[in-house]
């Protein structure tokens, strides 16, 4: 284990001192609140001399990614970041960026995607590319973003997975909240992520290849089930790089992080900052007696299900938070909702959960909020009735 | 020139390269694509002033050209895009020796009415 130096960050900040230790070759991004402030500070970096990074101020999130997608083949360490309707206008190069297997690594600031116009935090905008065949990390803290920004270039360039990452946290929440953040000395981090050796490289010109070609009938359903067979099976991958991460730094880095779950009857399963306001609610349940619990998955592609299972399935009311809508799903749920569900399904696990809609547009999510959630699940719990399957937190009735 | 390897179509889905990367060069010339024609272009080669504009215009090099003189269409390749018929600068004064109409020396014809 080595020290972490600690002092005062925002989210932002802190993932672009992360790519700053990371000084990956290229980095090509487009401004957009509240992802702003990461590349804002790391194109500081590359205007001092700090690192090394080809830095390609493009005039769009298409062309961002574009280029990334380039740059990456080309046989770069490539690095991005954006949010809300900049991922939107990614999506095309999202699909292709998984597609070619590049290991791209994408700082989200979650927020809403527009209409009607915000500029706040939700999931809408990651959750929406969630079938892209990227991997995604959520992030509760400033720390953890940091902590996921490191992890995620070691994940995404492992020779098993060679998969892009995207790597998320609460927009403005913990983008711009201020909190304590340690960070790693340089050198470590240098050693942890290593050097990047491609397997096939477009400058690699003893070796010509070609990549993105036609791939037609013949074998475009082969390279999808590959894309399939490498999800299916990296969570392995994931946790032992999050093992080497977590004896490096000395913070736990559990792909799903519980809190009373040993004993808990009535549980919540919510992922980024609205974790850490569950936790103090449980605290304080748990004061009272009441077995409650939270349940944070870090990871939410490839959906960690037989892990969410384990820890939820002794409770006796359960309950999502779903920071964004997957419209016109049964019930209009949300889309943790819908995998949580599935799984238990299919895991053979039989109990009562609904899903509450929480936070869309930045609207605050007290603890008075997640109480009554709380309190509703006591009363599932206690007369075994589910009653409404998906409900709002902090809507004005 | 040497003879290319065609790419192999039958591998199972584990044994394909992943994301598709491509190590062969120029296997694109293996890759039958002449069956997607469904007009044909043939060629007048006694009236043909062998300006060599088709073999320009051509999109998949589908033309083939010997000594300076176009030769033949590479029907294994050629998608019947019609772009030579259309550029062929030559208007005949006799009829077509294929199908036997006025017009230019390369002119298109049904792929089922072709031999």
């Amino acid at each position: 284990m080595v020290k972490s130096k600690y002092m005062p960050l925002d989210g932002a900040n802190a993932v672009s001192q992360a790519m700053r230790q990371i000084n990956p070759h290229v980095v090509a991004a487009y401004p957009i609140t509240p992802q702003t402030a990461v590349v804002q500070n790391f194109s500081q970096y590359v205007a001092d001399g700090i690192v090394d990074t080809e830095f390609v101020p493009v005039e769009s999130e298409h062309a961002a990614m574009s280029a990334c997608v380039g740059a990456s083949a080309a046989g770069a360490r490539v690095m991005t970041a954006t949010a809300a309707n900049g991922l939107a206008l990614m999506w095309e190069m999202l699909y292709i960026a998984a597609g070619m297997r590049l290991p791209i690594v994408l700082t989200v600031v979650n927020r809403a995607l527009s209409a009607p116009l915000n500029i706040h935090c939700d999931h809408s905008d990651s959750m929406g590319a969630r079938d892209a065949g990227w991997i995604h990390f959520y992030a509760e803290t400033g720390q953890e973003a940091y902590d996921n920004t490191i992890k995620a270039i070691r994940v995404a360039e492992h020779p098993d997975i060679q998969l892009p990452v995207m790597s998320c946290q609460d927009g403005f929440i913990t983008g711009h909240g201020v909190e304590r953040v340690g960070l790693l000395p340089d050198e470590a981090v240098k050693e942890f992520v290593g050097t990047y050796e491609p397997k096939y490289a477009l400058l690699d010109t003893d070796h010509p290849v070609t990549m993105g070609a036609w791939d037609f009938t013949d074998y475009y359903f082969e390279h999808k089930r590959q894309q399939n067979e490498v999800l299916n099976n990296c969570l392995p991958i994931i946790e032992a790089v999050s093992k080497d991460f977590e004896q490096l730094s000395g913070r736990d880095q559990s792909i799903v992080d519980c809190f009373g779950m040993d004993d808990a009857e009535i549980a919540i399963v919510v992922l980024s900052s609205a974790a850490g306001t569950t936790r103090a609610v449980v605290r304080e349940l748990r004061a009272k007696g009441i077995k409650a619990g939270v349940v944070k998955p870090r990871l939410f592609r490839p959906f960690p299900a037989q892990q969410i299972v384990d820890a939820v399935k002794n409770c006796k009311a359960v309950a999502v938070l779903d920071r964004a809508i997957s419209f016109g799903a049964m019930a209009g749920c949300g889309p943790l909702f819908l995998d949580l569900t599935s799984a238990l399904f299919n895991l053979g696990v039989q109990l009562p959960v609904v899903d509450y809609i929480y936070g869309l547009g930045g609207r605050d999510t007290m603890p008075s909020d997640i109480e009554s959630a709380f309190a509703d699940l006591q009363k599932i719990a206690d007369t075994g009735t589910r009653g409404e399957l998906v409900r709002y937190l902090g809507l004005r009735g | 020139m040497a003879q290319k390897q065609a790419p192999r179509l039958d591998l199972p889905w584990r044994d394909a390269r992943p994301g598709g990367v491509v190590i062969e060069s120029g296997n694109s010339e293996t890759y039958v694509t002449g069956t997607w024609r469904s007009m044909r272009p043939v060629r007048d080669m006694e009236q043909c002033t062998q300006c060599l504009l088709c073999w320009i215009m051509c999109p998949d090099a589908a033309i083939t050209v010997q000594d300076g003189k176009v030769a033949a269409f590479d029907y294994d390749h050629c998608k019947g895009c019609g772009i030579c018929a259309e550029e062929c600068p030559v208007n005949i004064k006799q009829p077509h020796s294929v199908t036997g109409q006025l017009g230019k020396v390369i002119q298109m014809i049904p792929e089922t009415d072709a031999e």
